[in-house]
């Protein structure tokens, strides 16, 4: 079972309460952009095994959006944050090496 | 004055291990905005009597009870027969403001649940644990399929909001959930 805790409201409740949103920290590329940016912005995602950063929905909870690290294989939450964080945050990053010393690290 | 629009729970009861009511013409209003702004904040108090209530808290006053639904969302409760002049006079107070005030009365249904074993009944339809949640608390969830907003009202009250449109369907979960003899005696 996944668990996360909404950093809109405090709330810690189980995956079903939520809605998946995709990958997260996304770069928009839109008009003025090259046909392969646009290409990979549209289309191309991430898919590890292991360390994920994504993006979840409180939709039965508060409503509000909130980004995740977490690991896509033992389902362990490294911590969820606010969605206006255009990378992931330090204390967060820090907590992965520390559980996940093979990490490549972001990006 | 407009006839009320009906649910179809229709003001039923049913008694099962906990008691379920539909409390008919309930008042309810919707507030978004900035809850950390000194007008609304002044507005709410000087309209229903209550502060802003802190995080998934409920504040009660009088007649009146508003209920944290989201960083930027308030539930009013008041008597249906306040609830137009209350929501006139809010929408007036936050005019300048970037807010929003909305009668949802009409919109949503609510479900008295009485009865020292509601954890027991609730915990079949809802991903909740029951235990953090204390009297003057509210939690949103999902109660089977549909989204529910719980308030523990008292010792053994709790009060359910979901969505006027799936008042019937959420009245049959209730009933089923409350089926004498299926305490699933979770919470001692
Ligand atoms: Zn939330």
């Amino acid at each position: 079972m996944l668990l996360l805790t909404c950093p809109c409201c405090g709330i810690t409740a189980e995956e079903t309460e939520f809605s998946p949103g995709g990958e997260a920290h996304l770069k928009r590329y839109g008009p003025g952009s090259t046909d392969d940016e646009y290409e990979a912005y549209m289309f191309q995602r991430k898919n590890p095994r292991g360390v994920h950063f994504e993006r979840w929905r409180h939709s039965y909870g508060c409503g509000k959006w909130f980004l995740a690290a977490r690991d896509t294989v033992t389902l362990e939450v490294f911590g969820t944050y606010p969605a206006q964080t255009t990378e992931p945050p330090a204390d967060i990053v820090a907590r992965i090496k520390l559980k996940r010393p093979e990490w490549e690290g972001y990006r | 004055m407009s006839e009320h629009t009906t649910s179809v729970a229709n003001g039923r009861r049913f008694t099962g291990f906990v008691s379920i009511r539909e409390q008919q013409h309930q008042g309810m209003i919707t507030l978004r905005g900035d809850l950390h702004s000194d007008i609304v904040s002044k507005a709410i108090f000087e309209i229903t009597g209550c502060a802003v209530p802190a995080q998934r808290c409920v504040e009660r006053a009088d007649t009146c009870a508003v209920a944290w639904m989201s960083p930027d969302e308030l539930l009013i409760f008041c008597p249906y027969s306040s609830v137009a002049n209350k929501e006139a006079r809010l929408s007036r107070a936050v005019a300048e403001e970037f807010a929003t005030v909305v009668n949802v009365s009409d919109a949503r249904a609510v479900f008295d649940i009485s009865g020292p074993a509601w954890r027991d009944a609730l915990a079949k339809l809802c991903p909740v644990d029951f235990v953090a949640l204390t009297e003057g608390e509210i939690r949103r969830t999902r109660a089977a399929q549909v989204a529910a907003a719980i308030w523990v009202s008292g010792p053994e009250d709790v009060r359910l909001v979901c969505f006027r449109s799936v008042s019937g369907y959420v009245f049959d979960l209730l009933c089923t959930a409350a089926a004498p003899g299926s305490e699933p005696a979770l919470y001692g």
